[in-house]
C-alpha cells in the first residue's frame, strides 16, 4: 500500500508540492501555530511525522504522547509550528495529559487546531471533537485511519460530516501519507482566512443550563468583547475549574499572549 | 478591564452553579453525547458484516484470557530474548576484532610515531577509546536487535494488551492498571518510563509508578544479562542447551524484577502511600500489521542510535576517570586498587567484589557501561591477560575472552548471578533519578526512589551469597 504512487491530489494544481518545506525543529519565525488534537492513539503523532518530517516515537497504544511536541513546516512561504499535544478523551476532567492539551488550545492560541480523530470509532471521537469546537473557532477534522474504516466497511459522507460541524473535513490515512497534501492545503487555507469555519455548538442543553450559560457568556463578552470562547469558559466556571478562575483574575483568557 | 467586574462575574457563576445543581457535569455530558450519535446518524453508514472486527476480538480473546494470556506474554518475552541472544553473538565478536584488536594497536602505534608522551597516549587510547570502543562492541549488537522487535510489538498492538491482563495483579497491589503501561516503557528506558506515568491520574498511584519503574530492567541492563547469563550461565549446561539456560535466566531476572515491582507497589501502598484504586478505561486498539521496513528503520535510528550515542558520551569520560584513578598513585598504590582494596570486603560479603562495586559507583551515569567498566579496572588493576604497560589488554575477540578476563578478575558463578541481580536492584541511573526530582518535585521521593532500589540488591545478594556458600 505504501508503495503507491503519489494520490492524484499531488499532481493537479491545487496542491504545490514544492510549495511544502519539512522543516523538522527549526520552529522560529513562524507565521501560524497549528495544534494537533484528538483521542489518545488516533495518530496525531504519525500525522505531526508527515507534516514534519520529524520522527516522533509513535506506537499502537493510548497514552504515548505525555509531553507536547513541537515541529515546523513551511509551505507557500509561510511557516507554521506544529504542536502535538497529548491524547485525551475530553477537556472537562483534569489529569495532567489533559490540561496540557486543554491548557494549549485555550491559552495558546493556535491559529488552526487539527482535530484528529479514527474514522473507524468516529462517534467516540466526536465528544472530543465537540468540545474542542466550543473552544476554537478555526479548526479541521482529519479524519485519519481512513483506510481501516474502509476495511471495516464504515463509509462516512465527510460533506455531510462537513456541513454538520461546521469545519472542513479531511480524510486521511498518515500512517500511508495519503491525504496529508490535502491536510496541508485546508491548514493553509484556514490560516489564510479562506475557509470561514461556523463551528458547530454544542446542542440538547437542559433548559436551565442553557439559560445559565448564556448569562453568565453575555457578561463575559460584555467584559471581553474578543473572545471566541465565552460559552466554554461558561462552562467551566459552572463547574468551578479554579484554572480557569485564575486565568480570568490575571486576564490570561483575553490578552493573546502567545 | 476591571478586577470588580471579573469578580462579579466569578460571583455569578457561583451563584449560578447553586442554581442548576450537581448535574450540570452529567447533563452536559450527555448532552455531548447525543449530539455526537445524532451527527453520527447523519454521515455515517456501516456495512454489517464486520469481519475484521471479529478476528480482533478473536486474537484477543486468546492474548488476554486467564489460561493463556500469561505464558503467551512469556512465550513472547522469550522469542525477543532468544533472537537478540543468538543474533549477537557474531556482530558482538566482528566488532570486537575490528574495533579493539585492529584499530586500537593502529592509534597506539601513531602516538607512538608522532611522539605522545606515555601518559597521553595511554589517557587517550588505553582510557577514552577503550571505553568508548567497549561499549560499542558489547552494547551495539543486542540493542540493534532487541529495539526494533520491541518496537515492531508495539506497533502491532500488544502492549495495552499486556496492561490488560496484568491490570488485576496491579489492582491488587494498590496500583493503577496503567503501570503496567509504564512499566513496559521501563523496559526500554527507565527515565522514559517515569516521564509515562503522567498517564496516570492519581498522585497516589503515580508516585508509586514512579519509584518502582526501576524494577524494570532498562536497555542499559539487558545486554549486561545477556552477556553473563550467554558466559556463566550457559557454560554450566551442555553446550546444546546453553542457550536455552541463558534465556531462561534472563527471562528469569525480569520476571523476577516485575515480582519486585509489585511487591513494593503493595508495600508502599499498604504503608507511606495508603489510598484507593482508581478505575479506569483502556481502550484496546485495533492490531495493526506494523509498517515493517519503516519501523526497522525508525527504531534502529531513533532508539538504537540514540542510547549508543548516551553510552558512548558517558563511556568517555569514564574510560578518562578510570584510566586516570588506575595510573594515579598514592604511595605505591594507585587510587583505583586503593578503593578495591577497601570495598573488598562488603563485596565479599555479598557475593561480589571489590572491582563490581567501584564501577556500579563510576558507572551511575549509565548502566550501560557496568561491563565495560569492569572489564578495564580487571585487567588495569589486577594486571591479567595479555598486555602491554599498565596491565592494559587489547585482546577481547569474542564472548569467550570476556569471560576469560572475568574468571582470571575471580569471577565465580555465584558472581555472575548476584552481579545479574544486582544489576537488576541497583540505584537508577543519574538521568532517571533527574527525571525523577523532575517530575515529583520533590527531593524526599526521589531519594526513596533512588536508595529503595540498592538498599533490595544488598539485602537479596548477602542472603544468595550466604545460602550459596552454606549449600556449594
Amino acid at each position: 500500500m505504501e508503495n503507491k504512487p503519489n494520490s492524484a491530489c499531488e499532481t493537479c494544481g491545487l496542491f504545490n508540492a514544492d510549495g511544502l518545506k519539512k522543516l523538522g525543529v527549526k520552529t522560529d519565525d513562524f507565521d501560524f501555530v497549528v495544534a494537533l488534537a484528538g483521542n489518545p492513539n488516533t495518530g496525531k503523532s504519525t500525522v505531526f511525522n508527515a507534516l514534519t518530517g520529524l520522527r516522533q516515537h509513535t506506537g499502537n497504544w493510548p497514552g504515548k504522547t505525555v509531553l507536547r511536541a513541537e515541529g515546523a513546516f513551511e509551505y507557500n512561504q509561510q511557516k507554521y509550528k506544529l504542536v502535538d499535544l497529548p491524547g485525551t478523551y475530553s477537556l472537562l476532567s483534569t489529569s495532567e495529559d489533559e490540561e496540557v492539551a486543554r491548557n494549549f488550545i485555550l491559552f495558546g492560541k493556535p491559529t488552526v487546531t487539527v482535530i484528529v480523530a479514527d474514522a473507524s470509532r468516529l462517534e467516540r471521537n466526536l465528544n472530543l471533537v465537540l468540545q474542542i469546537l466550543e473552544i476554537t473557532n478555526n479548526a479541521v477534522l482529519c479524519l485519519n485511519l481512513i483506510d481501516e474504516a474502509e476495511r471495516n466497511n464504515i463509509k462516512i459522507d465527510t460533506r455531510i460530516l462537513s456541513k454538520d460541524l461546521g469545519i472542513p473535513v479531511v480524510p486521511t490515512s498518515a500512517r500511508f501519507q495519503k491525504g496529508i497534501p490535502e491536510l496541508i492545503q485546508t491548514i493553509s487555507e484556514l490560516a489564510n482566512g479562506k475557509i470561514q469555519c461556523k463551528p458547530r455548538r454544542i446542542k440538547n442543553i437542559p433548559k436551565n443550563i442553557e439559560n445559565s450559560v448564556q448569562k453568565l457568556s453575555d457578561s463575559l463578552t460584555k467584559e471581553y468583547p474578543n473572545i471566541s470562547n465565552s460559552r466554554w469558559i461558561a462552562f467551566r466556571l459552572l463547574e468551578g475549574d479554579t484554572q480557569i478562575i485564575e486565568a480570568l483574575k490575571t486576564g490570561n483568557i483575553a490578552t493573546n499572549e502567545y | 478591564m476591571s478586577t470588580k467586574n471579573i469578580d462579579d462575574i466569578i460571583a455569578l457563576s457561583e451563584e449560578l452553579r447553586w442554581e442548576i445543581g450537581d448535574d450540570f457535569h452529567d447533563n452536559l455530558a450527555e448532552s455531548i453525547y447525543s449530539d455526537a450519535s445524532k451527527i453520527v446518524e447523519d454521515a455515517v453508514t456501516k456495512d454489517n458484516n464486520k469481519s475484521k472486527f471479529r478476528l480482533d476480538a478473536k486474537i484477543d480473546k486468546i492474548v488476554t484470557s486467564r489460561i493463556w494470556g500469561f505464558p503467551i506474554m512469556l512465550f513472547i518475552l522469550g522469542a525477543v530474548l532468544w533472537l537478540t541472544i543468538i543474533g549477537a553473538n557474531y556482530p558482538s565478536s566482528m566488532l570486537a576484532i575490528l574495533l579493539l584488536d585492529t584499530i586500537q594497536p593502529m592509534l597506539k602505534s601513531f602516538g607512538a610515531n608522532i611522539g605522545f608522551p606515555w601518559w597521553l597516549s595511554g589517557f587517550l587510547f588505553d582510557g577514552v577509546y577503550l571505553a568508548v570502543a567497549w561499549v560499542i562492541a558489547v552494547m551495539l549488537p543486542p540493542m540493534a536487535i532487541f529495539f526494533p522487535l520491541f518496537t515492531l510489538l508495539e506497533d502491532f498492538g500488544y502492549l495495552p494488551r499486556v496492561a490488560f491482563n496484568m491490570d488485576n495483579l496491579f489492582k491488587k497491589s494498590g496500583a493503577h492498571g496503567k503501570q503496567a503501561l509504564t512499566m513496559s516503557m521501563g523496559f526500554g528506558c527507565n527515565a522514559a518510563g517515569v516521564v509515562a506515568t503522567r498517564i496516570i491520574d492519581s498522585p497516589r498511584e503515580r508516585l508509586i509508578a514512579i519509584i518502582t519503574n526501576n524494577f524494570s530492567l532498562c536497555n542499559g541492563r539487558w545486554p549486561t544479562q545477556i552477556l553473563l547469563a550467554t558466559i556463566f550461565i550457559g557454560a554450566v549446561v551442555p553446550a546444546s542447551y546453553s542457550s536455552l539456560a541463558s534465556l531462561t535466566a534472563v527471562i528469569s531476572i525480569a520476571v523476577l524484577g516485575i515480582a519486585f515491582m509489585f511487591f513494593f507497589s503493595w508495600a508502599l501502598s499498604k504503608t507511606v502511600l495508603k489510598g484507593e484504586v482508581s478505575t479506569f478505561n483502556l481502550e484496546l486498539p485495533p492490531y495493526r500489521p506494523p509498517v515493517f521496513w519503516k519501523t526497522i528503520y525508525t527504531s534502529l535510528i531513533d532508539r538504537t542510535l540514540i542510547v549508543l550515542w548516551r553510552a558512548i558520551v558517558f563511556a568517555a569520560p569514564a574510560g578518562a576517570v578510570i584510566w586516570l584513578i588506575s595510573n594515579i598513585y598514592l604511595g605505591d598504590e594507585s587510587i583505583a586498587s586503593w578503593l578495591i582494596g577497601s570495598f573488598d570486603g562488603f563485596g565479599f560479603l555479598i557475593g561480589l567484589n571489590g572491582v563490581i562495586l567501584l564501577a556500579y559507583i563510576v558507572a551511575i551515569p549509565a548502566n550501560e557501561i557496568v561491563i565495560p567498566t569492569i572489564l578495564m579496572l580487571t585487567v588495569m588493576v589486577t594486571g591479567v591477560a595479555g598486555g602491554v604497560g599498565d596491565g592494559v589488554m587489547f585482546e577481547l575477540d569474542s564472548v569467550s575472552a570476556t569471560a576469560d578476563i572475568l574468571r582470571s578478575g575471580g569471577w565465580t558463578l555465584l558472581t555472575a548471578v548476584n552481579v545479574m541481580l544486582f544489576s537488576l536492584l541497583h540505584n537508577p541511573c543519574s538521568t532517571t533519578i533527574y527525571t525523577i526530582y523532575k517530575e515529583t518535585n520533590s527531593v524526599k521521593w526521589t531519594v526513596v526512589a533512588s536508595i529503595l532500589p540498592v538498599i533490595a540488591g544488598f539485602i537479596v545478594t548477602f542472603l544468595v551469597a550466604q545460602i550459596w556458600r552454606i549449600f556449594v
